[in-house]
């Protein structure tokens, strides 16, 4: 038997605050230079499971702990916090709080100066991991410098300088845009090589995570782990759609066009799917059995912006070049591009946080110029990725009164407004709850709300689904969907892929602060010169048509769509 | 971002002392300037803190925004203290010599003047050394310079975090502060006081919730690395003293010596030339 | 020394931070010409009641010197020391609250407005005057009335901002034993 580095027998784990187990019967082992992906949606344990694995239970968090955990041959329990992370290395989710040096150099030596390292030795060792992520370049560079997927290679080279036998990902992928996710896993598979350490990547984007070879995955539901098999043999089980983890979408493609999907078949990977001839040619059959799709009605004109451009000051460089574009009414469009290719900026400036130096923007005929920011909100709301950075009241209610009290409508208006807004949000039973006592997506519904009741006919949501599993996904995008049917235009800022191709009708595509195109999403998800231009991925399915033959990528994209959610969708309410 | 040290990468001698030499010098020098209301010694000191400055290869330029806000600050204040107590002078130097013929309780005096040139002086004196400092440190061995005088590495971390987070902190605030006047939040004169602040809660609540759960993430981001093992760490952009930094800190000590003796001297803080 | 532990550590950096902001650029125009209201106390106060007197002084006193700092006008030791000193107060006074476990009821308002009230008191009209006396020979007349004034400005705005700060924040976490998986 193989030796392993970490091992749960029997384990189970309850948090002090909590009335009942997060964690039982754990039971698995993880090998020296294994690759593991453990999935599942949120609130199955996995989280608790990273804090097992990595020491923070039971050190940081209080709860109980049953059966074993054993570290290297050691009960964890018996071991302290600091002996753990020299075997076990974590990079957490978010990237950003991981990084706590003043640059990049000072992070990624955080580990070793704890350790009492010299500082000689200290700075070869930092120079040696630097050149293993690829970011000597920016050793003086402070937080707020770098991007997104650069501060990930420093949170990974700030946990290789230990040596660590195990690396510990948690969610590396939930912000990241798509092409800087992509090179994550890379990355990951690359250390791994490297370095001989067992890798354990938790996250719930399983295709992604799949682009790379895992040795295998666990799946985890409702505290259990409820399979323990290699990606070939899970992938043609049903357990994934039983536990609200997508699958990859060629293997639902496959799926819907009635092709078994066998190990055999090794559906792990879109390049290694072997399809016999018949199998592919049933594909065909259901993609050529289509019907013709009517093009969407196109309302009038709403949001006009025409030349504009935009440079923070002092800086001369122009975060925005002379972007054009329009949005018409009853639209439910996608604003995409990699972090910091000017898609947020360009909302910003038309709510009015941001004045831009040139260029107009008019509101069904309005000129936006002379409106503050308040005046803006009543005709265009925006709504920010992360709710609790937009709630400031205690109870549901008054959080959405909020906006018309300081507008000093009169109560009995407000009464009127709030209940509507509630009601459309599906929030009116809550509404003298504690905000606190709200799920994430039900929060999200909250700051919806509180904008919904300003009045304005177009919102824009930043990234509203982010770090969301399935299931909250789909309950969030479902519930816009409802919103834009009762006629509100919704625009999404987004670096999400599967958003963009489910639920936009139309995109537009943002690089270095430019529009590179403006198209409907399957068009530019089997485009390649847009999506290498604009670093996004092209989606599975586009391989899968290659693959079997299908010229005509994009239609073959959105008959998936629009399959999925004729039928399927319609299924699960059921 | 605001560079809140306002760092400036220059090669100079200033520039080439550690930093915990710089903080021992800039408090050594604080403590020698503030002991004293020797005006001649106080204009030795204004004299050589300009040379300092000029070593340091720090422009007027570079330093006017901080500059200007010193002056409006030390405007105020005089003239705060010659409102509050024109007669403060006479208190100190126990005489009085009114000036231009004026005579009653406003009417300036040799000896408030006189307070008040020193007060100038005594600006002077410290005011080059704060900038050289806020100029020539790397805020990156700020921390490191303060484990280096015996403050420990947790606290001195504490405050490597605080400028770490600082530009974060600034982001997130102008994030919610225009999302919340987006609903209205108003913290302009038009609003009454209470109001105001009522409105500025608004912003702060998602703030501060926001940065409680940072703490959390911080601070398991931190255990993970080992931070509070050891009794003892070491620092990444630490710097080994030479002789040049002896120098300046035993240079500083007398200075500080200086102004005991002085003070002994004079029979108290304050040179009185009017007796 | 005893060691503090690391989530204090990282409330102390996070709160200077946040105490620097606030003090720095967050300007709320006060009745008082050319004179704006430090906002900064109010979450001070807040802090040193969630995390004790500890935080409570160096939150003050690192955010305060770095406040001076920036301005340049050097640092004003004895207001940065008064900051410090009120940290440190409304922590101490504040010692009985659970404001972490989310209890903050009438009782908990009143004991954390005594508390910084108090705090406000010693700081500004005792320890900042005072100092002020002593370093820079100020005149003691203008000194008192600086910090009577302060005392009670920021007695105001700590009552309103702290007062709300606190709420919100035991309302956010969720009580001890009641949590419950939701479906």
């Amino acid at each position: 038997m193989a030796e392993h580095i970490i091992e749960f027998r029997d384990f189970g784990f309850q948090y002090k605050a909590q009335q009942s187990p997060t964690l039982y019967d754990i039971n698995f082992g993880i090998e020296k230079g294994q690759k593991v992906l453990i999935a599942g949606p949120s609130g199955c344990g996995k989280s608790t499971l990273v804090h097992c694995m990595n020491g923070l239970i039971p050190f940081s968090y209080e709860g109980t702990m049953t059966g074993s955990l054993t570290i290297n041959g050691r009960e964890s329990r018996e071991l302290d916090l600091f002996e753990i992370s020299h075997v076990v290395g974590t990079v957490l989710q978010d990237s950003d709080a991981q990084f706590v040096g003043m640059t990049v150099a000072e992070d990624i030596a955080f580990a070793l100066e704890n350790a009492c390292v010299p500082q000689d030795e200290m700075k070869q060792e930092v120079h040696r991991v630097a050149q293993m992520v690829n970011v000597q370049d920016f050793l003086g560079h402070a937080p707020g410098e770098v991007s997104g997927g650069q501060k990930q290679r420093v949170s990974v080279a700030g946990v290789l300088v230990d040596d660590v036998d195990v690396l510990l990902f948690d969610e590396p992928l939930a912000n990241l845009d798509p092409a800087t996710g992509k090179q994550a896993i890379e990355l990951i598979d690359d250390m791994q090589k490297q370095t001989g350490a067992a890798v354990i990547i938790v996250e719930h984007r399983l295709e992604d995570v799949l682009h790379r070879w895992v040795d295998r995955v666990l799946l985890m539901n409702e505290g259990r782990i409820v399979a323990d098999q290699p990606a070939d043999e899970l992938l043609s089980t049903d357990l994934l759609d039983r536990c609200g983890v997508r699958k990859p979408l060629y293997v639902t493609a496959l799926e819907y066009a009635g092709v078994t999907v066998t190990p055999e078949k090794h559906p792990h990977h879109p390049d290694c799917l072997t399809l016999e001839a018949d199998e592919m040619e049933q594909l065909r059959r259901w993609f050529d059995k289509r019907p013709q799709r009517a093009p969407k009605e196109v309302g009038e004109v709403m949001l006009e912006i025409q030349h504009l451009n935009f440079g923070y000051e002092k800086k001369d460089i122009h975060v925005l070049h002379d972007i054009s574009m329009q949005i018409h009414r009853g639209e439910m469009m996608a604003i995409v591009g990699t972090n910091g290719a000017g898609k947020s900026t360009c909302s910003k400036v038309i709510c009015g946080f941001e004045t831009p130096n040139e260029g107009q923007i008019t509101f069904c005929g309005e000129d936006f110029a002379t409106y503050s920011i308040k005046e803006r909100a009543e005709r265009v709301g925006y709504v920010m990725q992360n709710p609790n950075a937009m709630i400031s009241q205690v109870m549901v209610y008054d959080e959405v009164a909020f906006g018309l009290r300081n507008r000093k409508v009169p109560e009995e208006e407000i009464a009127t407004r709030v209940e509507e807004a509630l009601t459309v949000c599906g929030l009116w039973r809550m509404r003298n709850w504690p905000i606190s006592a709200l799920s994430f997506g039900q929060k999200k519904r909250v700051t919806i709300a509180s904008i919904l009741v300003l009045g304005p006919d177009l919102i824009i949501l930043d990234e509203p689904t982010a770090g969301q599993d399935y299931k909250h996904y789909t309950d969030i995008m479902e519930f816009l969907l409802e919103l834009n049917a009762r006629g509100i235009t919704i625009v999404m800022i987004t670096h999400d892929m599967h958003l963009m191709l489910e639920y936009a009708n139309r995109a537009v595509v943002f690089s270095h602060g430019r529009i590179i195109a403006d198209d409907t999403p399957a068009h530019i998800l089997t485009n390649p010169k847009v999506i290498k231009e604009a670093s996004l991925k092209e989606t599975s399915l586009y391989h899968l048509a290659m693959k079997c033959g299908i010229s005509d990528t994009s239609a073959f994209v959105q008959w998936f769509i629009d399959y999925e959610r004729k039928t399927a969708r319609h299924d699960e309410s059921v | 971002m605001t560079n809140l040290f306002n760092y400036i990468e220059r090669k100079s001698a200033i520039h080439n002392l550690t930093g915990a030499t710089k903080l021992v010098c800039l408090m050594l020098w604080s403590f020698a300037a503030m002991g004293t209301y020797d005006t001649r010694y106080l204009a030795v000191l204004a004299l050589i803190s300009m040379g300092l400055f000029k070593l340091g290869h720090i422009h007027i330029k570079d330093v006017s925004f901080m500059l200007g806000f010193t002056l409006v600050f030390l405007v105020l204040n005089t003239i705060l203290v010659y409102l509050f107590s024109p007669q403060h002078g006479t208190e100190i130097y126990g005489t009085t010599t009114y000036l231009f013929g004026l005579e009653g309780y406003y009417a300036p005096t040799a000896e408030q003047l006189f307070y008040h040139l020193n007060y100038w002086l005594k600006y002077f004196a410290t005011l080059p050394i704060i900038l050289l400092f806020v100029c020539t440190t790397n805020p990156s061995e700020f921390a490191a310079s303060l484990n280096r005088i015996g403050i420990s590495y947790s606290v001195a971390y504490a405050v490597a975090l605080a400028l770490r987070y600082i530009p974060d902190v600034q982001h997130q605030y102008y994030e919610i502060s225009k999302a919340s006047q987006a609903r209205g939040v108003e913290m302009s004169k038009k609003e009454s006081l209470v109001r105001r602040l009522k409105a500025a809660s608004a912003i702060l609540v998602p703030l501060i919730l926001t940065s409680m759960s940072r703490i959390e993430t911080v601070s398991n981001a931190m255990e993970l690395r080992g931070f509070g093992k050891n009794k003892k760490r070491t620092w990444y952009m630490a710097r080994p003293f030479k002789i040049w930094d002896y120098l300046a800190m035993i240079g500083c000590g007398i200075l500080l010596i200086i102004t005991l003796f002085l003070n002994h001297v004079n029979g108290g803080r304050f040179y009185n030339p009017f007796i | 020394m005893k060691k503090i532990p690391v989530t204090k550590i990282v409330a102390i950096g996070i709160g200077a931070a946040l105490f620097f902001f606030l003090g720095r650029f967050v300007a709320i125009p006060s009745p008082v010409p050319n004179t704006n209201i430090s906002i900064q106390y109010g979450l001070l106060a807040a802090l040193a009641a969630i995390f004790g007197p500890v935080v409570g002084i160096l939150a003050g006193l690192i955010g305060h010197f770095f406040i001076d700092f920036s301005f340049g006008w050097g640092v004003w030791w004895s207001w940065v020391i008064a900051s410090a000193v009120f940290g440190l107060i409304c922590g101490c006074a504040t010692r009985s609250l659970k404001i972490n476990e989310g209890e903050f009821g009438p009782k908990g308002l009143v004991i954390f407005n005594g508390g910084q009230m108090l705090a406000h008191a010693i700081a500004w009209i005792v320890v900042a005057p005072v100092l002020d006396i002593l370093m820079y020979a100020e005149p003691a007349n203008k000194v008192f009335l600086q910090g009577v004034v302060s005392a009670i400005v920021n007695i105001v705005t700590t009552a309103i901002v702290g007062t709300i700060l606190c709420i919100a924040y035991s309302k956010a976490i969720p009580k001890t034993g009641s949590l419950k998986e939701e479906d």
